[in-house]
């Protein structure tokens, strides 16, 4: 008996010990290092992805070994399921409770328009995007506090129309995930497709991180010449397996992250059917410019378990933590006065990043470069993107007046 | 567990009566004599002290991220153990019940939506809300009652589900996959009621008179006949009971608990999407009330804390992509280590401490505790 309530009540003090040392660890710690707040999806659809992301977003910090304007830099990490809820969630916890300095990510677009909506509660907290690219986050009701070093998924996609006519697709399918992201791809394929005569019959909207396709595929009509697919992560490879099981063979046009190299790595019988996909995307693994060349080693050597080339995930990660160090560097390490001469430097920025020189316009949004890309197959049996086209300082509006500009949706733009 | 063990188990719901006086004395009797006793103790008022007193030593984001959000996901589970726990079915929809409540307040209310918003008074959306999920609730409850046990998941589960693709691929309304952003508490009383502390002191408001409206709710006619019901239904139909009749209500009732609940779920995530009402919140509903344990009003409260910290804390105590195994074996332990989740181990708690002044060993009072 006695022996037994000795247990009990040290187990209890362990306890209390435990609790009381996670808590104080959690809430009270001051450091004085930058401390930097790093969502991506390490749960659901796009898990791969988002671990990518965290590897590109290391890589910055990395390059500058851990250390900006004499301050070190402690990343604070977080992860979100691509639900916009349970993004706001995990980016609550890293501002108001592990009081980070600057804010990046998430990865997905839904999550980044609620993000964006969360930024304008704390105006004195940078927040950089992560990999997010729907067109309504810094198109529509921007924050002042929100910059996005990354182009969105209307402009990753400038160029494509004009490659699938050459290729001879006069009529397409479209087949997207249904939210904001995928709208904005659509968008930015139909936009020139359509003013150059290609006719979009049918458009499917499938649910995020669905995992039967088997209506979709039963709804291709047979005088479409190819399928547009903009699906991501593990409903790509979903489709694509059950597409090749029913038999399917129409030629595909994919969207940024369909033919990311999260998904030409995925072990299908369908993979080899990928070869020759068009797709646009601010990304090209076999884009020769020097600083890609030394980009894509430097992710080689020092994520040896990561893919053969970074996929579009790590560079936008890249990307935005580049920025975000580089800002910093730019003010000496300076976030005092509610961070204003950090978010003046921001502004103004020229990123030199591996893929071109990136500005941002009026409201914080990218200007940039979109590579049209071809799926091939190298002699080591690897898929990679080979460049079709180079467009540089694509804008967000997509060479539109904006006034005229509407933001993609399910319906906008259309041409039966 | 049997079907007996099983009602056994939710006999007991407040064991420290139990515990001092003979076993089994009639039930009719312990309640004529509640009335006559302060039923107040010590522990009482110290939790209630606490919980007035928690935001103004806690940081914002404790006292809205943890503090509201356990409050109102306790609320929705409340309403799953007073059903489960008083009447002995085991719905899987509540949060669909909730998720309604929060669309209603969404639709007839103000939200950034491209379905539609009637941009009503917050009062009437809310109320409108509230009666809609309600009558949900009961249309449910009328279509499950006449099942049993696995029968009753499965029927409930089918119902959530169904709502999770309908406001998923219906735009008209429920605007598909982005559903309803930005649905904000009101500024009322000169108060923005979105803020940490006015949002913090709203829901406890509501989570303690879901509390005390269920523990008052058992005790009256109604609440004794639904336990009846839930031990013995062929008994009580012999004695004259609608069975179907209490049953229903019994849904009914819990629908309003989840569908406050839900308003107020809804005002703190500032939206409600198909993600809301998926799978993954009607399991994590029933994970909270088991998790707390299911025979006493305050376990989901209790389970809501462990669920809530587990969420938002779990990824600091391991790196990256491992951290949803922590809260997998935490709930594991929990529900392994205890008959009835986290009320068991205070059950277990308070038998050992009140025997140690006794003579009787501390088993065998868990044991009576337990078996009566």
């Amino acid at each position: 008996m006695e022996s037994g309530k000795r247990t009990f009540v040290r187990t209890l003090v362990a306890v209390v010990v435990v609790v009381v040392a996670t808590f104080s660890a959690g809430a009270f710690a001051q450091a004085p290092p930058v401390k930097i707040g790093l969502l991506a999806t390490l749960e659901g659809p796009f898990a791969a992805g988002g671990q990518d992301g965290m590897r590109g977003a290391e890589l910055a910090v990395r390059q500058r070994n851990g250390v900006v304007a004499g301050r070190k830099i402690e990343i604070i990490k977080a992860s979100s399921d691509a639900k916009p809820d349970v993004a706001v969630n995990a980016t609550r916890k890293l501002v108001e409770q592990d009081k980070v300095d600057i804010m990046v990510g998430p990865l997905s677009g839904s999550e980044g328009i609620a993000v964006k909506e969360y930024s304008k509660t704390h105006p004195n907290i940078t927040f950089i995007n992560g990999s997010s690219g729907a067109q309504a986050t810094t198109l529509v009701d921007p924050s002042t506090n929100f910059f996005r070093f990354n182009t969105d998924g209307g402009q990753w996609m400038v160029g494509v129309g004009k490659a699938a006519l050459d290729k001879g697709y006069k009529r397409v399918m479209i087949i997207a995930e249904d939210y904001a992201f995928p709208y904005s791809q659509v968008q930015g394929f139909m936009t020139e497709y359509c003013k150059l005569g290609g006719k979009v019959p049918v458009k499917a909207w499938v649910p995020l991180g669905g995992k039967d396709y088997a209506s979709v595929i039963a709804r291709i009509p047979k005088d479409v010449d190819a399928l547009v697919v903009v699906l991501g992560g593990a409903d790509a490879v979903n489709f694509l397996n059950q597409y090749e099981q029913t038999g399917g063979d129409k030629p595909m046009v994919g969207g940024s992250i369909t033919v990311s190299q999260d998904i030409l790595n995925y072990k299908g019988k369908r993979r080899e059917s990928l070869v020759g996909t068009i797709a646009g995307a601010p990304i090209a693994d076999a884009y020769d410019a020097p600083e890609w060349k030394a980009f894509v080693a430097d992710y080689k050597k020092n994520f040896p378990d990561g893919y053969p080339s970074p996929s579009l995930f790590a560079l936008v990660y890249y990307l935005n933590m580049k920025a975000t160090l580089d800002g910093l560097d730019a003010v000496k390490g300076d976030l005092s006065d509610g961070q204003k001469k950090y978010r003046a430097a921001l502004t103004k920025m020229v990123l030199k990043s591996p893929v071109g020189d990136i500005k941002l316009d009026a409201n914080r949004q990218a200007i940039g470069t979109t590579f049209v890309t071809e799926v091939v197959k190298d002699a080591q049996g690897n898929l990679y993107n080979r460049v079709l086209k180079k467009i540089d300082n694509v804008n967000q509006t997509l060479g539109v007046p904006p006034s005229e500009f509407k933001v993609g949706s399910r319906d906008e733009p259309n041409c039966p | 567990m049997s079907a007996a063990n099983w009602r056994r188990a939710m006999n007991v719901q407040n064991p420290r009566p139990a515990a001092r006086n003979s076993p089994a004395p009639a039930r009719e009797a312990r309640v004529r004599r509640f009335t006559f006793e302060n039923p107040v103790r010590a522990r009482h008022v110290i939790v209630l002290a606490f919980l007035l007193a928690y935001p103004w030593f806690a940081t914002p984001f404790f006292t809205y991220q943890i503090g509201a959000q356990t409050l109102a996901l306790g609320l929705i589970a409340l309403s799953l153990t007073f059903l489960g726990g008083y009447g002995g079915m085991i719905s899987l929809a509540q949060m669909t019940v909730a998720g309604i409540a929060g669309y209603m307040v969404a639709i007839f209310g103000a939200a950034a939506t491209d379905g539609v918003t009637l941009g009503w008074p917050w009062w009437l959306a809310v109320l409108l809300g509230i009666v809609i999920a309600t009558l949900a609730a009961t249309f449910i409850g009328w279509l499950s009652v006449r099942t049993e046990g696995i029968y009753t998941i499965m029927i409930t589960l089918a119902i959530g589900v169904a709502f999770y693709y309908l406001v998923l691929q219906n735009y008209t309304v429920f605007n598909g996959f982005q559903g309803e952003q930005k649905v904000f508490p009101p500024t009322f009383a000169g108060l923005y009621w979105r803020d940490a502390t006015p949002f913090y002191y709203l829901t406890l408001f509501w989570a303690l008179a879901g509390y005390l409206f269920v523990v008052y709710l058992v005790r009256t006619p109604f609440g004794i006949a639904l336990q009846g019901i839930r031990d013995n239904p062929r008994r009580m139909h012999a004695l004259g009971f609608n069975v179907t009749a209490h049953r229903v209500a019994a849904y009914a009732v819990a629908g309003t608990i989840a569908a406050v609940g839900g308003v107020l779920f809804t005002w703190y995530n500032g939206l409600v999407t198909p993600g809301s009402v998926g799978t993954h919140w009607l399991i994590n509903i029933l994970i909270i009330a088991v998790l707390g344990g299911m025979r006493h009003p305050v376990g989901p409260f209790l389970g809501a804390i462990v669920f809530v910290l587990l969420q938002t804390f779990a990824i600091d105590v391991i790196d990256r992509e491992r951290f949803n195994l922590v809260i997998g074996l935490v709930f594991l332990v929990i529900v392994l280590f205890s008959r009835d989740g986290l009320l068991g181990w205070w059950t277990a708690l308070s038998a050992r401490l009140s025997t140690q002044r006794g003579a009787a060993t501390w088993k065998a009072a868990r044991g009576r505790l337990y078996a009566r």
